[in-house]
């Protein structure tokens, strides 16, 4: 279920534009023992789009992200207040399965992280997991995904052979095959293009370009012309506040914001 | 506002500034030389107008060929993109300003010779004061992101147009009264004209400094000033 809310904006909190948002951050602080990583966040991710996440290194932009699908809850010493509705309910609530969480929510890391196993068995994998026997419907989920992750024509003669060894182009966009092939409903990327030769990098924003008809995403980058290109939306995040939130276009070209302003214009000491 | 950490941006950014700058006072002085020589039926002085005219064309290449240099290898964002973007429709305004004032020389060319009294240009000497003033302020806006000067230069654009309105009356009203004064009075008006354009070409100019300064886009929009200032 989702609902349809405004993107909150950190100086008014109030409509910018009414969009449809599937995943609700309420006040979301978060801190590594005693210090504060992110402090009250309040925004809205919406549906279908792509959402992207910018600011200078250690302003909180990953952590954010890894709160979507509880990836911090692997780190010890941690401690979150607030909210994050998905699909009615609070992520945070202690009656969560993490695990299914994690199949409606998926993500994908800086570096490409394939199995040692074929590239079949790779996106064949989560399928498995979920107790999936039947070889025609696994055959047939991995040449969706594969074609979904604009992979398929590569590797369609080759997929009993190893994925790595695979360019890393190749394997990064495997691993997106791998998250979709149990179709979630989100996409978390995580600078997905950061260690890509800049041809990789277009594929892959193109990639996030087509995926965006079907899924959610949302996306952490330190490249802002890439933050520019890809996505609908803007979060600039700084010292774990965010300090403004926006459609990209107006981030890019007239931001409200004088902190906004000198990040992306280079003017951030 | 803070510098670039590239050193080297802020000092491409403060070139085209410049440079526009630059051109923008070589484009004021052809309005005044050539309206001058016009109503002088100074010679020497239109022939000197229709020489830079060709400096004039190639400041504009140069000028444009450093901004899509800054976007090429800058790809710049908020108002550094906005004051490249500015500038290259600053320049676009300015080499058309210039053509004006070569079509008000080439008029003085053809005028030298004709009998007037010099009372007859009074009307054009004032259109052409106004004009001049007109992008002036608009040049010294942009120079100083003055958005209250932009505002005074689009609204001064009315007084330019009621002017060239004033001059094409009389000289309709002169032609049908003296009917062997028709090609020296269709000079005149397409001075007028020129002139006139001038004017407009001024007043995009004060719509540049308010999208640059506010990021808002305000050709052919109801101004309103209390609105844009606030």
């Amino acid at each position: 279920m989702s609902e349809t809310v405004a993107v909150a904006t950190p100086e008014t909190n109030q409509s910018q534009d009414s969009v449809e948002s599937c995943l609700n951050v309420n006040d979301l602080s978060l801190y590594y023992g005693d210090s504060q990583a992110l402090a009250d966040i309040n925004l809205g991710i919406a549906t279908k789009k792509v959402t992207a996440f910018i600011g200078p290194s250690g302003c909180g932009k990953s952590t954010l992200l890894r709160c979507f699908n509880r990836m911090n809850d692997l780190i010890d010493d941690v401690r979150i207040t607030g909210s994050i509705e998905f699909e009615g309910s609070d992520i945070y609530e202690s009656r969560v399965d993490v695990a299914e969480l994690r199949r409606s929510i998926g993500m994908v890391f800086q570096r490409p992280n394939p199995f040692p196993k074929s590239i079949y068995e790779n996106v064949a994998y989560g399928l498995r997991i979920q107790g999936e026997r039947s070889t025609a419907v696994i055959d047939e989920r991995v040449e969706w995904a594969l074609k979904s992750a604009a992979l398929w024509e590569e590797v369609k003669d080759r997929l009993k052979d190893s994925a790595l060894g695979l360019s890393g182009g190749q394997q990064q966009r495997l691993v997106i095959a791998r998250a979709i092939a149990i179709k979630p409903s989100v996409l978390l990327l995580d600078e997905p293009a950061s260690a890509l030769d800049p041809i990789s990098t277009l594929k892959i924003e193109e990639l996030i370009h087509q995926l965006k008809d079907d899924y959610t995403i949302a996306i952490v980058t330190h490249n802002m012309q890439q933050a520019a290109r890809v996505s609908d939306y803007t979060a600039f995040l700084y010292l774990g506040e965010m300090v403004e939130y926006g459609q990209t276009d107006d981030i890019f070209r007239n931001p409200r914001e004088k902190r906004t302003e000198d990040y992306i214009t280079g003017r951030y000491g | 506002m803070a510098k670039h950490i590239s050193e080297q941006y802020d000092l491409e950014l403060a070139q085209i500034r410049e440079r526009l700058m630059e051109m923008g006072g070589i484009v004021e002085s052809q309005v005044n030389n050539s309206c001058t020589a016009l109503v002088t039926h100074d010679l020497d002085m239109a022939e000197e107008v229709r020489d830079v005219e060709a400096n004039l064309n190639q400041f504009e290449v140069e000028l444009d060929d450093l901004c899509v240099s800054i976007i090429a290898k800058r790809q710049p964002t908020a108002r550094d993109l906005r004051t490249v973007v500015s500038v290259m429709k600053v320049i676009t305004d300015l080499e058309r300003i210039g053509d004006e004032a070569d079509r008000i020389a080439r008029m003085a060319l053809d005028l030298a010779n004709s009998e007037i009294p010099g009372d007859q240009y009074a009307d054009f000497r004032s259109l052409h004061t106004n004009a001049v003033k007109m992008l002036k302020r608009a040049l010294d806006a942009f120079a100083r992101l003055d958005i209250e000067m932009a505002l005074r230069v689009i609204e001064d654009d009315e007084l330019i147009d009621n002017g060239y309105d004033r001059i094409l009356r009389q000289c309709s009203e002169q032609m049908q009264s003296n009917p062997t004064e028709v090609e020296r009075l269709l000079r005149l008006m397409w001075s007028a004209r020129a002139v006139e354009r001038i004017g407009d070409h001024a007043k995009n100019i004060g719509e540049y400094v308010i999208y640059l300064v506010k990021g808002r886009d305000v050709r052919h929009t109801p101004l309103s000033d209390a609105d844009i200032l606030e």
